[in-house]
């Protein structure tokens, strides 16, 4: 084989350019930092951080190192990302299976709220939850209860915290019931695909995962107990609620602003999947007599899901990135804390945003790594 | 007459089946509406409970009875098949018809009936409704952020020009057809790049310097948003080629350049345009902040972009690539004259939907301190003398970029069936 010189100049000339631009960059930041008598370096991880967070699912406090305060801030951004999956996971489904209802009605809520929301900058939308929507709300003090229990206020909504008593067991029990609904649905495929024989699945394994858990209450000393949320006055005009959990407004209004605006995606994501199967794939599957049901799951399903996935996932890392705009509204995640709280404290430009940047690119890169594995995996085989 | 089944509606007595399911959902309709308009409730005898459920258990078998197969009457059929075909649906359609009749009062009062517009002071608004004098007060920063206010033709002068010169392009005329991609893909961004920088920002031709910090509000959006897809879509469509490029250099930079830009957050990217990248700068060298921020928002798009193209280029069949090459076409001559102009057709959509991501977008420049529609919005919202009229703002806000939106993507949808070509 050989090569052709004018294949072999171009990627040269890229080649030079990108060290050109690169070793030029290098350069300047060198120049620059020595001017200002900075050295580059992540010492400052470990170093004290002396700020607070107000909301972190681990302990933290100021005397806490920046590396500790790195991981408050991804731990709260994957905790936004989680919540806004689920919310947008199960609105989006609802609407887009409802854009493709019979119902003209439906069909037509359902288009106007894609229409609405995805049109309007998520920015906006979470400006809109936090400072309008929720500032709207009463003062601790003038709360009505919902059911009793939830307490919905400015200051955030209070709900009750579960109280376990051994709780690895609750926990190993769940695991059992998944272990033993799997050893089933094998059993049950063998016995139908040897002797035709259908088992009822499903509801074995509802009755597994309901029946397991509870037993361990019974026989295995697990108990549940809630902390309800109660007002307490600090002062005459300062209540605060002792107990319970309570969830920040910001949290509320992220997760809300993000899983709306993201379902909107999602929605069209799903409409796209089902619309994609031939009406033939549905008739070919009645006319060898499966039911309605049946035609939905062994049949639309799983040929829809390959066509939903890849476009969702991509849909799930855009609201991960997207719960970067959480700093706009003061949640405490890794773009306020580290990016903006750590980077002010310090000054360590270069090195902060590069490992805030990184994090988000290694988060993006694993899950593509992940998808791209998955497609192969459900690709259809052709022979 | 036959014997009368209410459970099994048929068509044998349509008549009396058909006014009693209608005057039992006029009876559920006029309920909720009473209610909602009047504020009264005529079934205020019964408990609370039934008195609630009531207009839809009389709705739902309202529909039932009048859900009545071939019978005949055009609208009928139509209704039944349309949003009445079981319970579930007929149950679902009444609640979407309820909560709109629910939702109109409160929505009109709020919005028309109970707001405020005269006045130019806080004072003025003593309705219940939204306060549309903080909108008219502060109309002129949501539009022009702090620019002076009479040097503000500039503005409106450099947008109209550059309006007019977008549609160059509708001149049917033949000669100026064969430099239409040149001039808009060359000429047009530098006739703007002059228009904005003398006109907008001025230090010439005896016009007053004002600098962009100045510069704000929805005119912003519009400048950002224009110039940031003007630079992206070049450089997305040769990072596309260079990641189909059989160079496995250009191809390496290409890929990693697009999966770098799409892997981070473009908030992180403008933390970095504004803190991280002057430090990367000769030190005596001096960029502006709107530059960096136009900058990074374009190779951030750009990635996106690429992207997209590819896509296009995927999806062109591999003959279109044999026939240009046996004609002799060489690499550029190919792609510009064959395979671009089918790709890009093929891939309007995306197009579009990254364009109006890149507008969605653009509220991000708060990060580097530059306040468009939505940062004056939050400024005006801290101001003392209007606290409290957040919603009006951001209602202000959400209707002018859905508007911005929805047209564009109407638009889009207008170019994909014009240049619809069946194969």
């Amino acid at each position: 084989m050989n090569i052709r010189p004018n294949k072999i100049l171009p990627q040269i000339i890229a080649l030079l350019a990108v060290i050109l631009v690169f070793g030029f960059l290098t350069y300047n930041a060198q120049v620059n930092m020595d001017n200002r008598g900075i050295e580059f370096g992540f010492g400052f991880l470990t170093q004290e951080s002396s700020f607070d967070v107000q909301f972190s699912l681990i302990d933290y406090d100021g005397s806490h190192s920046y590396a500790r305060a790195y991981l408050v801030g991804l731990l709260n951004t994957l905790l936004v990302a989680f919540i806004g999956i689920i919310l947008s996971t199960i609105l989006g489904v609802i609407v887009g299976i409802a854009r493709l209802s019979p119902n003209y009605l439906i069909e037509r809520t359902a288009a106007w709220y894609v229409e609405f929301f995805r049109n309007i900058p998520l920015l906006l939308q979470i400006f809109f939850w936090y400072f309008a929507a929720l500032r709207a709300l009463p003062l601790p003090q003038d709360t009505e209860p919902m059911f009793g229990v939830f307490f919905l206020t400015i200051k955030g909504l209070f709900v009750p915290r579960f109280v376990w008593e051994n709780l690895d067991i609750f926990f190993y029990s769940i695991i059992a019931a998944i272990i033993s609904i799997i050893v089933i649905r094998n059993y049950a495929r063998k016995l139908q695909e040897n002797e035709g024989k259908q088992l009822p699945v499903f509801y074995i394994s509802i009755g597994l995962f309901i029946i397991l858990p509870l037993l361990t209450f019974l026989v295995g000393g697990v108990s549940l107990n809630f902390s309800i949320p109660e007002l307490e006055q600090m002062s005459n005009t300062s209540f605060k609620y002792k107990g319970g959990l309570g969830i920040p407004p910001e949290l509320i209004a992220l997760t809300l602003a993000l899983g709306l605006y993201t379902a909107t995606f999602i929605a069209e994501c799903v409409r796209a999947g089902i619309q994609g199967i031939s009406k033939g794939q549905k008739e070919a599957a009645a006319s060898i007599g499966l039911t309605p049901n049946q035609i939905l799951k062994l049949v639309i399903m799983p040929q829809a899901l390959r066509i939903i996935i890849p476009p969702t996932t991509n849909q799930y890392l855009n609201l991960t990135k997207n719960s970067s705009l959480a700093a706009a509204i003061a949640y405490p995640d890794l773009v306020l804390i580290f990016a903006g709280t750590a980077l002010m404290q310090t000054g360590r430009a270069i090195e902060i945003v590069s490992i805030t940047m990184l994090t988000y690119l290694s988060i993006s890169l694993s899950i593509s790594v992940l998808m791209n594995w998955y497609n192969k995996k459900i690709a259809i085989k052709e022979k | 007459m036959s014997k009368l089944n209410f459970l099994r509606p048929n068509i044998e007595n349509l008549n009396t089946y058909l006014y009693s399911g209608i005057f039992l959902i006029f009876i559920a309709i006029l309920d909720v509406s009473l209610h909602s308009f009047f504020n009264t409730n005529i079934t205020s005898f019964l408990p609370n409970f039934i008195s609630f459920l009531l207009p839809l258990i009389l709705g739902t078998v309202g529909l039932h009875i009048i859900r009545i197969e071939f019978s005949g009457i055009k609208n009928l059929d139509l209704l039944n098949k349309n949003i009445n075909t079981n319970t579930f649906n007929a149950v679902l359609t009444l609640l979407i018809i309820f909560a709109v009749i629910k939702s109109i009062p409160p929505f009109l009062s709020w919005f028309i009936i109970d707001a405020t517009i005269s006045g130019d002071t806080k004072e003025a608004c003593t309705g219940t409704g939204a306060c549309w004098t903080y909108i008219k007060i502060w109309l002129n920063r949501f539009i022009y952020g702090m620019y002076p206010n009479e040097l503000q033709w500039r503005i409106n002068l450099s947008f109209i020009a550059l309006i007019a010169l977008a549609f160059v392009g509708l001149i049917p005329s033949e000669k100026i057809k064969k430099f239409l991609t040149l001039y808009y893909v060359v000429i047009y961004p530098i006739i703007a790049f002059v228009l904005i920088y003398y006109l907008i920002s001025g230090g010439a031709f005896g016009l007053e310097w004002v600098e962009t910090g100045a510069w704000g509000g929805l005119s912003l959006t519009f400048i950002v948003s224009f110039f940031c897809l003007i630079f992206c879509f070049p450089v997305g469509m040769f990072l596309a080629l260079g990641r189909r490029s059989d160079l496995p250099t250009v191809r390496y930079i290409s890929v990693g350049f697009i999966e770098f830009w799409r892997g981070v957050p473009l908030i992180t990217v403008l933390f970095m345009s504004s803190v991280m990248f002057p430090m990367f700068l000769p030190e005596d060298f001096f960029m502006d902040k709107l530059v960096r921020v136009i900058i990074a928002i374009s190779l951030f798009e750009a990635a996106y972009v690429a992207e997209v193209i590819r896509g296009g280029l995927q999806a062109l069949p591999r003959g279109q690539y044999d026939a240009a090459k046996s004609l002799g076409m060489g690499y550029w001559k190919m792609h510009i004259f064959v395979i671009l102009p089918q790709a890009l057709k093929l891939v309007i959509p995306g197009i579009a939907n990254t364009f109006l991501a890149l507008v969605k977008d653009t509220p991000l420049i708060f990060v580097v301190g530059l306040l468009e529609i939505v940062g004056m919005l939050n400024l005006a919202k801290t101001n003392p003398k209007w606290l409290g009229y957040a919603m009006e703002g951001y209602v202000f806000a959400a209707i002018i970029f859905w508007i911005i939106c929805y047209a564009m993507s109407k638009y889009s949808y207008n170019l994909e069936i014009k240049y619809k070509t069946d194969r």
